[in-house]
C-alpha cells in the first residue's frame, strides 16, 4: 500500500488499523481511537511540519497526545506517514514489542513523549510551546486531550499558565467524544459550559465538528497572541456503525466477527 | 545555602544559553538579576507544582536545562507522578532544587516538613539524589551539574549551617567524601547531620574513641566503594540522617552491607526519624534533638554500640 496524503483516506486506514490491532492485542480503548481517528488524520496529513526521515528535526512542530490510551491511533497514523514499518502495528502490545498499549515513546519514531496517566501532556506542550518561542524557533506544539482528561486538576493548571503567558504556538484539542470510562461526560462530571470557561483562561476558542477535515485543518494558525484550543466535537466509535456513540467500546475488544463487519463498513477488503 | 545554589544558577546561566530557572510564586525579590538579566530564560509560575514539572519535562525535551526550585514537600509529594513520569520516565536533564527539605520548616508543622523526600526520590529509576552539607558544598554541586545525565533532587537545608565541607576535597556527584579517618567507628551523615556527626565525633575523641566520618552527600548513586573502603577495620557505622528510617541513608548503607559484607560487617546503627509524623513543631533543632540526632545523642549511640556485645546492635 502506497503511503497517501488524503486526510480521508489517512483517517480510514487509522480506523482499519486500530480495529485489526485491537482484535489481534484483544485491547481495550478502540472507541477513542476512533473518535480521534479524523484529527490525527489531518494533523499528520495537513497540519504538523514533521519529517519521518528525520524524526528529531530541531525545527519541528510538537505533538504531545496526552490522551495516552488512544495509542493504537497514533502508532497507526505514525506508520502510514512512514516513521516505522507497518508491520511493527502487527505486534501492538506483545511481549518485547515497542508499541505498548498506552502512548510509548522508547524506540517509537516520532513519538515526542510517553502518556496514559491522564493529565500531563498539556504542561508538556506549553513547555514544549515555550521553549520554541524563547529559542526564537517558529515551531508550534499541540497536545490533544481527551474530554475526561479535563476532569484533573493539572490540566486547568497548563491552561491558566498558557493563557496567562499568551503562548500563541501553543495548540489543545479536545476530542470531546462526550463519553468517558463511567458513563457520559455530563453525568460523571459536567465540562459544560466549556467553551466560555477556556475562553475566561484566556485561549482562543474554536469549536469544530471532530470528523470535518476542512474545519480542523483551519483550526491550527497562531493569532491573536493567545493560545488555541479547539474543542473537536466528536463521536466514540466513529466510522464502524455499532460502535458509535456506546459506552462499552470505552473498554470492549472487538471479536473476530465485529472486526469483519467492521472491516466491510471501513470498505476495506478482509 | 539556597542562596549559594541559586547564585550558582545564575552563574551557569550567563554562560550556557541552555539553562533555564523555573520556580513556584517564590518570595518576592527571588533571582532578580536572573530575571533582568536573562527575562527570556525565567519563569516564575503559579503555585502549580505538577503543571510546572511538566513544564520543565517540555522544556528539557526542547534541549534547555530547567532548575526548578520551589520547598521540598511540594516538589516532592505535590508532583510526585510527573516527576517519575515526565522526568525520570523521559530521562530528561531537569534539576529540583528542594528547599527546606528535612524538618527545617518545624516551626511551620508537619505540612511542611519533606522528611520522605530523600527516600521517594530514590525509589525512582533514572534520578540522582543529594543532599549538600551547608552552603559552599551546595555550590560546588550545582557548578558540576550541568552535563549530569537525568533528573537531579538536590535537598537545600535551612542556611547559616556550619560549614564543614572542604574546597580542597572537591565534589563529585556520587562521590562520598572522607571528612575524618576512623579508628573504632565511622559515621556517616548526608546533609546537615554530617556537621553533627562531626561533632559528636570530637566528643568521642575527648573519650579516647575514634570516630571518623564519611559526608554521603549523594544518597542515589551510592558510592559503595567509598562507603566500603571507610568502613574497613571499624567494630561500627552509625547513620544520620535528618529523615525517615524508612528508605533513606540508613536503609542504603545497610542494603550495601549485607549485600556486601554479609555476616562480616560491621555493627550498624541508624538513626533517624522513626515511622510517625512528628507531632511537636518548633525550632529544627528542637525536633532533631527530639529524634536523637543532635550530637550528643549521636555519640551516645556510638558509645552504646561500642560497649555492646559484637552482632548485639540494633
Amino acid at each position: 500500500m502506497l503511503a497517501t496524503t488524503d486526510s480521508v483516506e489517512l483517517a480510514r486506514r487509522i480506523r482499519v488499523h486500530v480495529l485489526r490491532m485491537t482484535n489481534r492485542a484483544r485491547a481495550s480503548h478502540v472507541g477513542t481511537c476512533l473518535s480521534a481517528a479524523d484529527i490525527l488524520a489531518v494533523l499528520y496529513a495537513k497540519v504538523l511540519r514533521v519529517r519521518a526521515d528525520q524524526p528529531d528535526w530541531a525545527d519541528r512542530d510538537r505533538f504531545v497526545q496526552s490522551k495516552g490510551h488512544g495509542g493504537a491511533a497514533l502508532y497507526a497514523v505514525l506508520a502510514e506517514r512512514g516513521f516505522f514499518p507497518r508491520d511493527w502495528l502487527g505486534k501492538y502490545c506483545e511481549d518485547n514489542s515497542p508499541l505498548a498499549g498506552h502512548v510509548s515513546h522508547r524506540g517509537v519514531p516520532g513519538v515526542e513523549a510517553s502518556t496514559g496517566s491522564l493529565g500531563h501532556g498539556l504542561s508538556l506542550a506549553c513547555g514544549m510551546a515555550l521553549g520554541a518561542r524563547s529559542a526564537g524557533r517558529g515551531a508550534r506544539a499541540v497536545a490533544l486531550l481527551s474530554d475526561g482528561e479535563m476532569d484533573e486538576g493539572s490540566t486547568w493548571e497548563a491552561f491558566l499558565l498558557a493563557g496567562h503567558h499568551r503562548i500563541e504556538n501553543l495548540f489543545a484539542v479536545i476530542d470531546y467524544n462526550k463519553i468517558q470510562s463511567f458513563g457520559r461526560t455530563d453525568d460523571v462530571l459536567s465540562l459544560e459550559p466549556l467553551a466560555g470557561k477556556l475562553s475566561a483562561f484566556g485561549w482562543n476558542v474554536t469549536e469544530v465538528n471532530g470528523h470535518d477535515h476542512q474545519a480542523l485543518a483551519g483550526a491550527f494558525e497562531p493569532r491573536n497572541g493567545r493560545p488555541t484550543v479547539v474543542i473537536a466535537h466528536t463521536v466514540k466509535g466513529k466510522g464502524v456503525s455499532f460502535m458509535e456513540d456506546r459506552l462499552e467500546w470505552h473498554y470492549k475488544s472487538p471479536s473476530a466477527d465485529e472486526l469483519e463487519r467492521g472491516l466491510r463498513e471501513l470498505g476495506e477488503p478482509l | 545555602m539556597r542562596k549559594a545554589a541559586t547564585d550558582a544558577i545564575y552563574e551557569l546561566a550567563k554562560t550556557d544559553p541552555r539553562i533555564v530557572f523555573v520556580g513556584s510564586d517564590l518570595g518576592a525579590g527571588t533571582m532578580d538579576k536572573f530575571r533582568k538579566e536573562m527575562p527570556e530564560r525565567f519563569f516564575m509560575e503559579g503555585v502549580s507544582e505538577q503543571n510546572i514539572i511538566g513544564m520543565a519535562a517540555g522544556l528539557a525535551m526542547d534541549g534547555f536545562i530547567p532548575y526548578v526550585n520551589t520547598i521540598a514537600t511540594f516538589l516532592t509529594r505535590r508532583c510526585y507522578e510527573q516527576v517519575a513520569v515526565d522526568l525520570c520516565l523521559h530521562n530528561l536533564p531537569v534539576r529540583l532544587i528542594a528547599t527546606g527539605g528535612g524538618v527545617v520548616y518545624a516551626p511551620l508543622g508537619p505540612t511542611h516538613l519533606a522528611i520522605e523526600d530523600l527516600a521517594i526520590m530514590r525509589a525512582l529509576p533514572n534520578m540522582t539524589v543529594t543532599a549538600p552539607t551547608d552552603a559552599p558544598e551546595a555550590r560546588r554541586l550545582v557548578m558540576s551539574t550541568v552535563d549530569l545525565p537525568g533528573p537531579l533532587y538536590v535537598r537545600i537545608a535551612k542556611g547559616g549551617d556550619p560549614v564543614v565541607s572542604r574546597d580542597e576535597d572537591g565534589f563529585q556527584v556520587g562521590k562520598a567524601i572522607l571528612l575524618r579517618q576512623p579508628k573504632d567507628v565511622l559515621f556517616v551523615g548526608i546533609g546537615v547531620t554530617v556537621n553533627r556527626c562531626l561533632a559528636a565525633a570530637d566528643q568521642l575523641a575527648a573519650q579516647g574513641i575514634g570516630a571518623g566520618v564519611l559526608n554521603m552527600h549523594t544518597l542515589k548513586p551510592l558510592d559503595e566503594a567509598g562507603l566500603l573502603s571507610a568502613a574497613k577495620g571499624v567494630r561500627a557505622i552509625v547513620t544520620v540522617e535528618e529523615h525517615t528510617l524508612m528508605g533513606g541513608l540508613g536503609s542504603a548503607v545497610g542494603d550495601v552491607l549485607l549485600r556486601r559484607l554479609g555476616r562480616t560487617a560491621p555493627d550498624l546503627i541508624t538513626l533517624g526519624i522513626p515511622d510517625v509524623f512528628p507531632e511537636k513543631y518548633g525550632s529544627q533543632d528542637a525536633l532533631m534533638k527530639h529524634f536523637g540526632l543532635q550530637p550528643t545523642q549521636i555519640a551516645e549511640a556510638a558509645v552504646r554500640v561500642l560497649s555492646a556485645p559484637v552482632g548485639a546492635a540494633a
